[in-house]
């Protein structure tokens, strides 16, 4: 295994995990039940190692322009202290990555922040690369800081008080830096919390202090359950350079005013979203026994869809997932579990999320 | 870790196999549970259905997957647990005991001999993990 190693490595070992290869990285699946540490997330608060995910400083003079050029969403939104959720696509409007684009205090260091998924760094870091051409920026990518996500009801509570970071006047997509550490209100799990971006070196002494004030070690496993739980779209699996927002349930996070802002994918997308997108992202609920998986079959009264990721949801006690239908399509539908036409079961096409704060939110 | 207590017997697919008053007890091995995570539901046979070994006869799924379960040897399913439906996570915590599936009345009760026994198993399980 030549997986790279978070700074948190050593810790995931120490508390026993079922480490798993992931884009390249070793990380923790679980730490012993998946169930129980979601479910220790929607009730208390759980604790993420997320330090394989790609961390880019953009700074700069050209930085904002550049910004407003490669960010579907408007980065003029990410005011220092402000985190903004968006998209950086392609020509055609097919997502290359999801992201998190972070205002920073003007002055040293300045610029912004971006946090984008681990699976696709090389092309991100490309991509920008070449985007950048006739742009004043530096584009920095930064392995050497690790993050941890804080999520669930208690997680500000806990996090003020395991750390010298008093993170309960945040706004939800607030952040703070505080000496080298950028805390945000974000995360993916559809729960309250704070995801820290630190030094790699203080990673491990920051999930020792968290651990001890109660904040449970939650592994991949379970982060998948959380997020699809709250809706929330996985890159690569949900969504990719194939698909625009139009049709990921992300038309909310484009940005089209003002109207001179050329941002790269932007007249692809116009031109689909006058002539309506064929198809769209939505929420499969699944009534009865069996679990919804990436790639089932989705039988609808408008034409046939595929499920992109489907899991059992532990708060709901049934399975969810996500799929791509004719546009249309709603209500009643059958989909066919583990790829078999015998295995075909009633489901019902709903808007996601399916649960937020631990409560089941869709009709 | 991985448990395979010795009076058991086991297939390849990993089940195992117990004889006892003619009847065959049939589950999922400690490595299997392992392996699949959480399980979160099984789908069982039907009592009076005729199993043949090697052939699926339900269904395991936990939140990562689903695999099926087959038949260790032939048979007639007499009773399924059906514990199994409100509490699937006695598949992991007691593989070899709560956490049974089925039992069958064997067509030939010599056929559970010719399974695999415990060591065998474990070496069998050692080979799948090293791939």
């Amino acid at each position: 295994m030549n997986d790279a190693h978070t700074p948190l490595y050593e810790s995931h070992l120490q508390l026993g995990a079922r480490m798993t290869p992931f884009a390249g990285w070793a990380m923790p699946l679980h730490y012993g039940s998946q169930l129980a540490e979601h479910h220790q997330v929607r009730r208390a608060a759980g604790m993420f190692d997320v330090s394989h995910m790609t961390v880019i400083d953009v700074a700069g003079e050209g930085a904002r322009e550049f910004l407003r050029r490669v960010f579907a969403n408007d980065v003029a939104k990410a005011t220092p202290g402000k985190a903004v959720y968006g998209v950086l696509l392609n020509d055609a409007g097919g997502i290359i990555d999801d992201l998190i684009v972070y205002g920073r205090a003007a002055g040293q260091p300045g610029g912004y922040r971006l946090v984008t998924n681990a699976a696709t760094r090389r092309r991100v870091v490309e991509w920008l690369g070449q985007s950048a051409a006739n742009h004043a920026v530096s584009i920095r990518e930064r392995p050497d800081l690790a993050i941890i996500a804080c999520q669930g009801p208690h997680a500000l509570r806990l996090f003020t008080a395991a750390t010298a970071v008093d993170v309960s006047g945040l706004r939800p997509f607030g952040a703070l830096e505080h000496d080298a550490w950028l805390v945000a209100r974000t995360g993916y799990t559809g729960e309250d919390g704070v995801e820290a971006i630190l030094p790699g070196e203080q990673a491990a002494d920051l999930w020792r202090r968290l651990h001890a004030a109660g904040v449970a070690p939650t592994g991949l496993a379970a982060r998948d359950t959380l997020r699809l739980e709250a809706g929330l779209n996985l890159c690569g699996q949900d969504m990719d350079e194939t698909t625009t927002p139009l049709e990921s349930n992300l038309a909310w996070s484009v940005a089209w005013a003002p109207a001179d802002r050329a941002f790269i994918g932007r007249e692809s997308l116009a031109r689909q979203r006058s002539a309506k997108p064929a198809q769209r992202l939505c929420g499969i609920v699944l009534e009865g026994k069996g679990v919804l998986r990436h790639g089932n079959r989705v039988i609808t009264d408008h034409g046939t869809g595929a499920i992109t990721s489907g899991t059992f949801s532990p708060t709901l006690g049934y399975s969810i997932g996500l799929a791509r239908v004719p546009r249309g399509a709603q209500g009643r539908c059958t989909v066919e579990l583990r790829g078999k036409s015998t295995a075909a079961r009633p489901a019902l096409i709903v808007k996601p999320p399916f649960v937020r704060h631990g409560r089941r939110v869709y009709q | 870790m991985n448990e395979a207590p010795i009076e058991l017997r086991y297939a390849t697919s990993h089940e195992w196999a117990r004889l006892e008053d003619g009847v065959v007890t049939v589950g999922i091995t400690d490595f299997a549970q392992e392996a699949l995570g959480d399980v979160v539901y099984v789908e069982q046979p039907e009592v009076g259905q005729q199993a043949q070994a090697g052939e699926e006869i339900g269904v395991v799924e936990s939140v990562k997957a689903a695999v099926d379960v087959y038949a260790p040897v032939s048979g007639v399913v007499v009773e399924v647990n059906d514990d199994l439906d409100d509490a699937p996570e006695l598949v992991n915590h007691e593989p070899y005991g709560d956490g049974w599936f089925y039992r069958l009345r064997p067509d030939d009760p010599e056929a559970v001999d010719d399974l695999l026994d415990a060591d065998a198993y474990l070496e069998h399980c050692e080979q799948e993990s090293g791939d």
